[in-house]
Parts: structure tokens; C-alpha cells; sequence
């Protein structure tokens, strides 16, 4: 095993496989956001359950957190040396003639998604941990609504969320395919399953940005 | 029609190179590149220079000798083709044409267009063929049928001629379409079933040894391969790649 | 009495290689690790030579000029190889495939090497499914054969149009595994430059690293010679840039005596030239005239309407066109022979009707077969009343699904398409039947010294077959020379490594530096191009399709004097001490020089004409065949062996007898 990380193969198996986990995450997320929309009380109580499970927060958090981490060490760590085999440049390359400027350039995507993350994280995940462990405030199952649309009242922020999504869904539109392919998957159903990712890459991030926006346009009355 | 020729001069592998700026006039559309690389060249021996040293052989597309990035493609702005298959009339009069050797830190240049390919080579070495002898006395030919369509995929993945193009165009100098064409083929046959296992896996040790990069799946190499080989080859390898890691210690 | 001894084994014809092998001496395994071959060339003789001699145990060392064997020039063979399977049951036979390679090469090849080719050739097909050559296959999974080149049965295997490639990745696997076991030393981009012969025996040669420009000296047994044809010496042919004639002629000059210079195949179906800037032609295959109609316009004025662009061929109707091989050869038409349809086109188009602006150019037309096709199909899809263009469109498809990539080649060369116009096609240099002289056992007259495929002249006679060529180059280094080598080897095992420090391996480098800075400061004000081209010219005109004493007498001349130019003219810049490719063309050109002169002396020597050699002073002067060509059993039914005097034009002419003891000569007939 240890052998095979160590190829370029088994590399970006890895990465595809992290990829598979990360794209099932994201669709796990964005569901439950999408009750925010529906219902508030459902979103309240699917979050509370989330965020208080033990098997959640201590056995599938910090699988999530190694996935993602572990994703964008490769991935960069792939970009490095991919770079390196190609030590003299073109001075001329039309590299658009072969290939799509999104699958030359998940490097970039993958740089926006992480610094959305980090604002992601400061947003949500740093002041609910803090609410949870450091300060240690009591339980409150309905607190989560009201501070998911709070933090989208900044018109600033609402269009960086957006605009980090559009890097996601170029992100999603390469990745999800490669996946496939790197994984061996490659058939008379590949047609059909680029289809199927074009779809899911438009889609989720369309939706999230759906989410914050509404959340912009319907601020909480009381 | 009259050219500018911006070309790749190298005097050898430690040496630093640079572009140099050349004209040739009166080139006929019906010319193929290479022909016209021959009009410069006569031009530049009648003028005492060195020639732009270039593979080149067959001429026909098929040797997978001749090797130009031509105006930031590799083999020319022209498709399913090797550079001695690019014919001028793709180019207009006055047009100024780039010429740069295939860049790869596996594929060290040699001089001016050249490069060194020995690494595709290695790859073979490493397990790329079947471990019959080549006594004759193996069993007559007809005795394993193969189903056609198996036979056919096997013939398009062993079509590769082993240009490099594909190294040339990745973004990531990476040499899985070739790797893949030559796994798929011996994959797809019967033959090829005994050793299948080893050959996948010394192959891309030697591939990752040679310091190609690996593949992301820009799609680049098959839209630049001569023989249209296709990505399918690369799902295969890895197919077979992780088949054999998960059977083998 | 010849000095010639062509050592044919005793016994009838079917048993004589059998019988030989049981007799032959062997070197036993242990002995084997003693002794070193070099082979020279890396193509489909020399790549499974060399493979098959270190899978015997030799160490091999092999050379070839290209940055990998598997670029050798084998690679660009399209149709086919032959082998008589009978997998179709149409009554082919090792005995039917000698006598239709016998027969082809117009009755001037050796009975016992032609019939022990029919017999390996079996083999080859074998021996190349194992190695994962993906030969074409029916619906059944088993393997399907196409006829090829008019024969009567089903024999040739084919992988798509790529033939050439796959046996020849085939023979480069299997040399890959040796180089991987350490006993093949592979030299890329190498180039050798002579034979060392020591005592009388070929130990070594001298070859220069094209790379950096050394030159090396490398000791061995055994030296083979598998560097190919001589079809570069008209400069545009359908080689390769880099074929050449220079290891072969290097032996020549060293002692190995050089056969029928003059049996050169002028393939007929190559597209034509379309400028002074030519640098090579382009072949397609033979196959294409299966379905195709060749023909020129049957009025001057059509010509010259069609070269000024007046006129399109496909405005010509059936009554302004002339299938001149449907009118001249009813029986076989557009399938008669290779040499026989070239020189037709050429007896057109030197009466004025060719089709291009140069004038060197004949239609090969699919409209019929396209018709043909298109109306079988539809009938096929039950569709009685298709329109015209609907069963244009059928019979389009069925061409493209069998001759899709040559179609498509074409229309990248030549700018057109040829399902809608007619292709052009025009007669170019393909093959050389002769080269260097060889015994049974495929040793030349220097001991030690071996020559295999298209560098030796055995099996082809004075004309080739098609998919004849791989077959022999793939039957010699597998199944040939590793058999007859271990006879000569067998001698050797308590020889030892052979020095590389001796008088001649110091005199044999001398000569060939000695050579090279003769180039490097020979400050003249030609290119070497410039001369090839100019020996191309009188080679194409003066000893080319059609050849008569007044030429060829001419030819010697201009050829002697062009040699002398050269000498003075030729400018070859840069430096030996790096990558120099106009080096290596000046020293290719220079045996080209030589050569050419040898192959119109020979031309001239053979006053008559059989297969691919067209002597004009003997053809049928009456009846049915009158104005085709004349063989002369009777006064030269004999191999030329050429040895060399120190000039092309004292060479020393010796003759091989041919004994036909089991093919009655018959003058051939397409009529």
C-alpha cells in the first residue's frame, strides 16, 4: 500500500477517491441547508442532532476534516510535481486547442475553494466550536436558523459566497469526471455520466448560492 | 507564400538554447512542414550556417520520429496528423511560425529539435511485451480465438507510434496515454493475461521513475495523438494498476 | 568454375531444410554466453534476429540509426505478410507459395531458399499471436486473411493498414525483454561506418555515436547486416530519409560480393510528385487495386484541359476514358503484376497523357466500386428504391470501412477528396530485390559476415509479391539465420572475446575518421542534397522503369563524373564532434555514388528484361504479347554477384547458375 501512494496512479486514485467523499459530503450539506429554505424548525432539529451526535462530531467530523485537508496537500503536492516535469517552458502553447481551461487550472479552483473555506470556517465552524467547547454554553436546539441568516445580511459577503461557489462548480465540472476516469470508469456509460456531472457540478453550487441569497433577500422579521 | 520562422536552437543537452528568427520565401502550399524545414536548412548550408537538426524518417506518419511543437501545438494547429503530415497550405503568407522541441524534463533536448525519448524505451524494458521465446514452436495461431471487438480495441491501443506527442502536450509532461495504449493492448488479448499483473505495475514504476507527471485528465494527449489513441486506454491502466496492487504483495 | 558456392543441401526440395537443420553443428548453452553477434538494423530482420540470437544465449549488440529500433522503416509496410496457413481452406500449400513467390520474381530466384521461406512462414504467424500481435480477426475470434497482389488464394494476415508496425512492435517486444535481461546491448543513433575483418573473418565493425560524434570500435563473432534496401539511391522512393545503402556497401567494398544491383520494385500506386521540393513519396497500398480503375483521359485535349483546371476527371464520360490495363491485360486488368502496371502508367505518360501539372500522374477511380458497393448494400437494407445519391452514400461507407486511413492519408497530402475525384497516383521506387550476395546459410562471401532481409538478394528474384517482404525479413531473423549462424559459431567457443586493440580494428578506424574529416574540411559550395537529388534524376530517368544500352552507358558516365563532383563540391558545416546531420547524409550519399554506378552497370550487363528490370531492347517483337517483356532463360537465367575492385566500374561480375529442378520457366502472361 504503501508503494502505491507513491505512484502517480495511486496518487490520484487517492485523490479521486477523496474527491468521491468530498462531492458526497457536499450534497449531504447542501441538503440539510435546503431545509433553512423549507422549514427552520426541520433545519433546527437535523442541525441540532448533527452537532451534538457523538458519531458525528467525533467519528465522521474528523474524517471530513482529514479528507478535505488530505485533498488539497495532494493536490498541491501534484500540482508541485507535475510542474517539475516540465522544467523549460513553452514559449508558445495553445493549450486551449486540447483541453478545457477548467481542467488545466483546478489548481486555481482548488486555491479559491480553500479561502473560502478558511472564511467558511471563521463564519460557522470557529464560533460553534467555541460555543460548544470553549465558552461550554448550554444546549439550544433552535438557535440555528436565526444564526444562519444572520451571517447572510452582508451583501459583501453573500457575493463572496457566490463567487467562490462559481470557482466550486468549475472545480466540480472537471472533477467529477476525472474521478471516474481515474478510477477506471470509463465506458458506454461515460457519456451519460458526464452528463450526470455536468448537472451535479451546475447544480449544487447554483443552489447554495440560491440559499444565501434568499437568506439575504428574507432577513428575520422578529 | 513568405514565412518567419521563429526556431528552437540548441547547440546540445547543457547548453542553453533560444529562439532564433530565420525568413524563407517562395514555400509552396502543397509542401509538407518538413519540406519546408529542408528549404531552410539547404538555405542555411548554402549560407555556411549549421542546419536545424530535426527527427524526421519515414515521412509517412507512421516511424514516430518527427517531433516540432508548432505554434504552441504539438505536430501543428492540424489534428490526427504527425508534424511530416502538417502541409503548408494550413499556413498563410506571412504567418509567423513557432518552432520549440517537445519539453519535458524526461525528454532531455539533444540538439536544437531533438530530444531524447530513451525514457519511452525504459518504459518497454520495464515489462512491455510477452514472455514468449521466439522459437516458432508456440501453438499454431488459431488456437485461442479472440472475440473481434477485443482484437479491434487491442489494435487501436497498439497503434501508438511512440511520438511523445502526448508527453508534449500535457500540462503535466505526463506519459499515461503511452503507458496506457501499450498496458491496454496486452490487457485486451489473452495472451497478455499471464503477466498482466507485473507488466502494469513495473511499467508505471518505470514511468514514475523516469519523472514524467501524472494525469489529470485534461484530455490533452488524445486530442493531440496521430492516432487518435483514446482516454479509455488510461481508465484500463489504472484499472489493471489497482487490480494488480490489490492481488499482489 | 565460380568462386560461388551457394551450399544448397542435397536431397528433394521439401526435405532439404529439415534435413539440413538435423545436421547442422550447434553451440551448446554454456559455449553460447561465450560468443558475441553484432546485427546491424533494427527492422523486422534484424530486431528478431537479434531477439531470437540472445534468447538462444548469444550476446547480441545491436545498431541501429534511429533514436529507437522500433522506428526501423519495416514500420511503414501497410497490407500485409503472407504465410501459407491455409486457415481458408482454398487449397493454398508451402509448394503453392513458392511457386507463386518463384513465378512473381519472374523465375530469377533460388529454388531451395524460396521453398524453405514457404516452410517458416507458418511459423511466423505463430510465433507473432504469441507475442500479442493483434493480427485482424473474423466474427469467430479466428484470423482473417485477404488476397493480396493477384495470387489465386487467401494467404495474406493483416493488422488494419499497419501490418508493417505490429510485426515489427512484435519483434521490437521481444528484442525489449532480451535488453532487459541484459543480452541485447542496445546502440540508438548509431551508425556503422565498416567492417573490421580480421584472418578473413568479419569481427567487428566501426560505427559512429551520432550523438556525440565518437567514433567506436566493436568486436564480435559474427556480424549481420540487416540494414535494408538500396531505393534511396533515386533519392524520392517510398523509404524512409534515413534508409541507406551504407552497411551493406561498406561490406561490399570490404569483400562481400553484391547481387542484381538492377532488380529494383517500382511500386505503382504512390502519390505522385508534386514539386522540385519533394522531398520522399508517399505509397498506398496495393490493396486499393482491388477496387480501383486506373485511367488516363483517351483525347489530348481532355489532358490539357484537365492540367490547365479546364476540366474535372469526373466531367470525362466512360467513352473519353481509357482503362489502358483493362484494354491492354483483359485476364488480370487493374491486378496484373506491380511491374507490369507501372510501367504501363509510364508508357502513358511518356505519350503525353498524364494527368497532373508534371505530367507523372494516372486516376485510380473508386466510382465504380463505390456504384458496386452501394447498390449490394442496398439491397442488403431492403431499400429497392433508393435514390442515386443514397446508394453513393452507401457504397462510400463500405469503401471508407476498408480503405478509411489511405483516404484519408491522401486527402491530408494531396489536398482533395478522393471519394468524390479520382486519386492520383504515379509509379515510385518501393523495394530492391537485389543486395548483398548470400549463401543457404544467408552468410556473404566475407566469412562470418551474414546479410538478412531486404539487404540480401535471395528469395525475390527480379520481382517481389505483395506482403512478400515482411514475411521474408521476419522468416530469416527468427527462423533462418539463428539456425544456420550456430553452423559457423560452432568454430568459435574457444576463440575468447575479440580484441578491439589490433592492427585492424586500428586501421579500419583510421579509414572511416580519415573519411569524415575529409567532409568536415572539404569546404565546397553544394549541399549533399544537392547531389542526391541529381543522382535521383539519373537514376529515375536513365535506369529506371524502362531501361535501354544508350542510357545506361550514359548513366555510368554522368554518374562517374556527378561522383568526381561531389568529391570537390559538397560543403558539410557544423562539426563530427556533436549531433551532425549532414554528415551522416554526406557519407550515405557518398555509397549511393558508388552504387548507382554498380546498379546501371549491372542494368546494362543483363540485356533482357524480367520483372521489375525492363530491358526495351527485349521485348515480344509479334503476336499476342508483342511489345511486353522478353525474359532469356537461355543466357541469363543466373545471379550477378558483383565484387569489388576499388571502382564501381571494375567491379568483377561472377555468376550463380539458377537450377529450376521443380518449377518449369514459363514466360508470363497477364493477357
Amino acid at each position: 500500500m504503501a508503494n502505491s501512494t507513491f505512484t502517480t496512479i495511486g496518487r490520484k486514485v487517492l485523490m479521486a477517491l477523496s474527491g468521491f467523499f468530498l462531492m458526497f459530503f457536499l450534497l449531504q450539506h447542501l441538503t440539510i441547508n435546503m431545509l433553512s429554505v423549507i422549514s427552520p424548525d426541520m433545519f433546527n432539529s437535523v442541525s441540532h442532532f448533527f452537532g451534538y451526535n457523538p458519531v458525528i462530531q467525533f467519528a465522521l467530523q474528523p474524517v471530513l476534516i482529514f479528507a478535505v485537508v488530505f485533498h488539497f496537500i495532494m493536490g498541491f503536492y501534484l500540482e508541485l510535481k507535475n510542474n517539475k516535469a516540465r522544467e523549460v517552458k513553452y514559449a508558445a502553447n495553445s493549450a486551449s486547442e486540447n483541453s478545457s481551461w477548467i481542467s488545466r487550472n483546478m489548481v486555481y479552483s482548488g486555491l479559491v475553494i480553500l479561502a473560502f473555506l478558511a472564511l467558511h470556517f471563521a463564519d460557522f465552524w470557529i464560533p460553534e466550536m467555541e460555543y460548544k467547547y470553549v465558552a461550554a454554553e448550554a444546549q439550544d436546539a433552535t438557535r440555528y436558523h436565526h444564526e444562519l441568516v444572520e451571517k447572510f445580511q452582508s451583501p459583501v459577503k453573500v457575493g463572496l459566497y457566490a463567487l467562490s461557489f462559481v470557482f466550486l462548480a468549475l472545480h466540480l465540472l472537471h472533477g467529477f469526471q476525472s474521478a471516474f476516469q481515474t478510477v477506471g470508469f470509463n465506458n458506454k456509460y461515460t457519456p451519460l455520466l458526464k452528463k450526470l456531472g455536468n448537472i451535479y457540478g451546475v447544480a449544487i453550487p447554483a443552489l447554495f448560492i440560491l440559499i444565501a441569497v434568499y437568506h439575504y433577500l428574507n432577513p428575520l422579521t422578529h | 507564400m513568405n514565412l518567419t520562422l521563429k526556431i528552437w536552437r540548441q547547440k546540445g543537452s547543457n547548453v542553453k538554447g533560444k529562439l532564433v528568427a530565420y525568413n524563407v520565401a517562395d514555400i509552396s502550399e502543397h509542401m509538407s512542414f518538413l519540406e519546408m524545414m529542408d528549404v531552410l536548412n539547404e538555405q542555411l548550408v548554402n549560407s555556411g550556417e549549421e542546419p536545424v537538426a530535426f527527427d524526421h524518417d519515414c515521412r509517412e506518419g507512421i516511424c514516430g520520429s518527427c517531433s516540432m511543437y508548432i505554434n504552441g501545438r504539438a505536430h501543428g494547429p492540424d489534428g490526427g496528423i504527425t508534424t511530416c503530415q502538417l502541409h503548408m497550405r494550413t499556413f498563410k503568407d506571412g504567418d509567423t511560425i513557432i518552432v520549440e522541441p517537445w519539453r519535458a524534463k524526461a525528454f532531455p533536448v539533444v540538439k536544437d529539435l531533438v530530444v531524447d525519448r530513451s525514457a519511452f524505451d525504459r518504459i518497454q524494458q520495464a515489462g512491455g511485451y510477452i514472455s514468449v521465446n521466439t522459437s516458432g514452436n508456440t501453438q499454431d495461431a488459431n488456437a485461442i480465438p479472440i472475440p473481434k471487438l477485443n482484437a479491434d480495441l487491442a489494435m487501436d491501443a497498439a497503434t501508438c507510434i511512440g511520438c511523445g506527442a502526448c508527453v508534449a502536450a500535457c500540462k503535466n509532461a505526463s506519459a499515461s496515454l503511452f503507458v496506457a495504449a501499450k498496458v491496454s493492448q496486452y490487457a485486451l488479448l489473452p495472451q497478455g493475461q499471464v503477466e498482466a499483473n507485473d507488466r502494469v505495475i513495473n511499467m508505471v514504476d518505470q514511468m514514475d521513475a523516469e519523472g514524467f507527471g501524472s494525469c489529470t485528465n485534461t484530455g490533452a494527449c488524445s486530442a493531440e495523438c496521430p492516432k487518435d489513441i483514446s482516454l479509455e486506454n488510461i481508465a484500463r491502466m489504472n484499472r489493471e494498476y489497482m487490480r494488480a496492487k490489490a492481488v499482489t504483495k | 568454375m565460380s568462386k560461388l558456392d551457394a551450399k544448397i543441401p542435397e536431397g528433394p526440395l521439401k526435405d532439404k531444410w529439415n534435413s539440413y537443420k538435423d545436421k547442422i553443428d550447434l553451440v551448446n548453452p554454456a559455449n553460447k554466453r561465450l560468443i558475441d553477434v553484432i546485427v546491424v538494423g533494427t527492422g523486422l530482420a534484424g530486431g528478431s534476429a537479434a531477439a531470437t540470437l540472445a534468447e538462444l544465449g548469444y550476446n547480441v549488440k545491436a545498431f541501429c540509426y534511429q533514436d529507437s529500433p522500433r522506428r526501423a522503416h519495416s514500420i511503414a509496410a501497410q497490407g500485409g505478410i503472407n504465410a501459407a496457413k491455409n486457415y481458408q481452406g482454398d487449397g493454398d500449400s508451402f509448394y503453392r507459395l513458392f511457386y507463386d513467390t518463384v513465378k512473381g520474381g519472374d523465375y530469377r530466384s533460388r529454388e531451395a531458399n524460396v521453398y524453405r521461406l514457404a516452410e517458416v512462414s507458418t511459423n511466423i504467424i505463430d510465433q507473432c499471436v504469441a507475442q500479442g500481435v493483434p493480427f485482424a480477426r473474423d466474427y469467430g475470434g479466428l484470423l482473417d486473411n485477404r488476397s493480396f497482389g493477384g495470387v489465386l488464394v487467401s494467404r495474406t494476415f493483416y493488422a488494419k493498414g499497419q501490418t508493417g508496425q505490429q510485426l515489427l512492435l512484435g519483434a521490437y517486444s521481444a528484442m525489449n525483454r532480451q535488453i532487459a535481461r541484459g543480452k541485447i546491448e542496445m546502440h540508438n543513433r548509431h551508425e556503422m561506418l565498416d567492417v573490421v575483418v580480421v584472418d578473413g573473418k568479419a569481427r567487428g565493425i566501426i560505427a559512429r555515436n551520432l550523438v556525440t560524434g565518437e567514433i567506436e570500435r566493436h568486436s564480435a563473432h559474427a556480424v549481420v547486416i540487416a540494414s535494408g534496401g538500396y531505393g534511396n539511391v533515386y533519392f524520392l522512393s517510398t523509404n524512409a530519409m534515413g534508409s541507406n545503402a551504407t552497411a551493406a556497401w561498406k561490406i561490399h567494398k570490404k569483400g562481400a560480393f553484391f547481387a542484381n544491383p538492377c532488380y529494383t520494385q517500382i511500386h505503382p500506386t504512390c502519390i505522385p510528385r508534386s514539386g522540385d521540393y519533394q522531398s520522399k513519396l508517399t505509397l498506398m497500398s496495393e490493396s486499393l487495386r482491388n477496387d480501383g480503375r486506373i485511367w488516363v483521359p483517351k483525347n489530348m485535349g481532355d489532358v490539357q484541359a484537365i492540367r490547365d483546371g479546364k476540366k474535372k476527371p469526373t466531367d470525362l464520360t466512360e467513352e473519353e476514358r481509357d482503362y489502358y490495363l483493362e484494354r491492354r491485360y483483359p485476364a488480370f486488368g487493374n491486378l496484373v503484376p506491380r511491374d507490369v502496371a507501372s510501367r504501363a502508367a509510364k508508357e502513358r505518360c511518356d505519350a503525353g497523357y498524364g494527368v497532373n501539372k508534371t505530367g507523372e500522374a494516372v486516376y485510380l477511380d473508386f466510382k465504380s466500386a463505390i456504384q458496386r458497393y452501394g447498390k449490394e448494400q442496398a439491397k442488403l437494407l431492403h431499400m429497392p428504391d433508393a435514390s442515386p445519391e443514397k446508394i453513393t452514400e452507401l457504397g462510400e461507407k463500405v469503401v471508407e470501412a476498408k480503405y478509411g486511413n489511405l483516404f484519408q492519408m491522401y486527402e491530408k497530402i494531396v489536398d482533395d477528396n478522393p471519394y468524390k475525384t479520382p486519386m492520383m497516383i504515379y509509379p515510385a521506387t518501393h523495394y530492391t530485390m537485389g543486395g548483398v550476395w548470400v549463401d543457404y546459410n544467408l552468410m556473404t562471401t566475407i566469412p562470418g559476415c551474414y546479410a538478412i532481409g531486404e539487404a540480401n538478394f535471395s528469395d525475390h528474384g527480379a520481382n517481389r509479391l505483395g506482403a512478400s517482404a515482411l514475411m521474408q525479413g521476419l522468416a530469416d531473423g527468427y527462423f533462418v539465420l539463428p539456425y544456420t549462424i550456430g553452423d559457423y559459431l560452432s568454430h568459435d567457443i574457444r576463440t575468447g572475446k575479440i580484441p578491439t586493440n589490433t592492427p585492424e580494428f586500428e586501421q579500419a578506424e583510421r579509414e572511416v575518421k580519415e573519411k569524415i574529416e575529409f567532409f568536415m574540411n572539404n569546404k565546397g559550395t553544394k549541399s549533399v542534397d544537392h547531389f542526391h537529388r541529381r543522382l535521383g534524376k539519373i537514376m529515375w530517368n536513365k535506369v529506371g522503369m524502362s531501361r535501354n544500352e544508350k542510357g545506361l552507358k550514359e548513366a555510368i558516365r554522368e554518374i562517374k563524373a556527378l561522383r568526381e563532383e561531389f568529391y570537390k563540391e559538397v560543403s558539410v558545416p557544423g562539426s563530427d564532434q556533436e549531433m551532425n546531420q549532414e554528415l551522416e547524409k554526406a557519407g550515405r550519399v557518398a555509397d549511393f555514388l558508388e552504387l548507382g554506378e554498380l546498379f546501371a552497370k549491372d542494368a546494362l550487363d543483363r540485356n533482357e528484361s524480367c520483372g521489375g528490370h525492363f530491358r526495351e531492347e527485349s521485348v515480344e517483337l509479334a503476336g499476342e504479347q508483342k511489345g511486353e517483356a522478353l525474359r532469356d532463360d537461355k543466357n541469363y537465367a543466373y545471379v550477378s554477384a558483383w565484387e569489388y575492385k576499388g571502382e564501381p566500374s571494375e567491379a568483377v561480375l561472377h555468376k550463380e547458375e539458377l537450377k529450376y529442378e521443380n518449377i518449369e520457366l514459363k514466360q508470363r502472361s497477364y493477357k
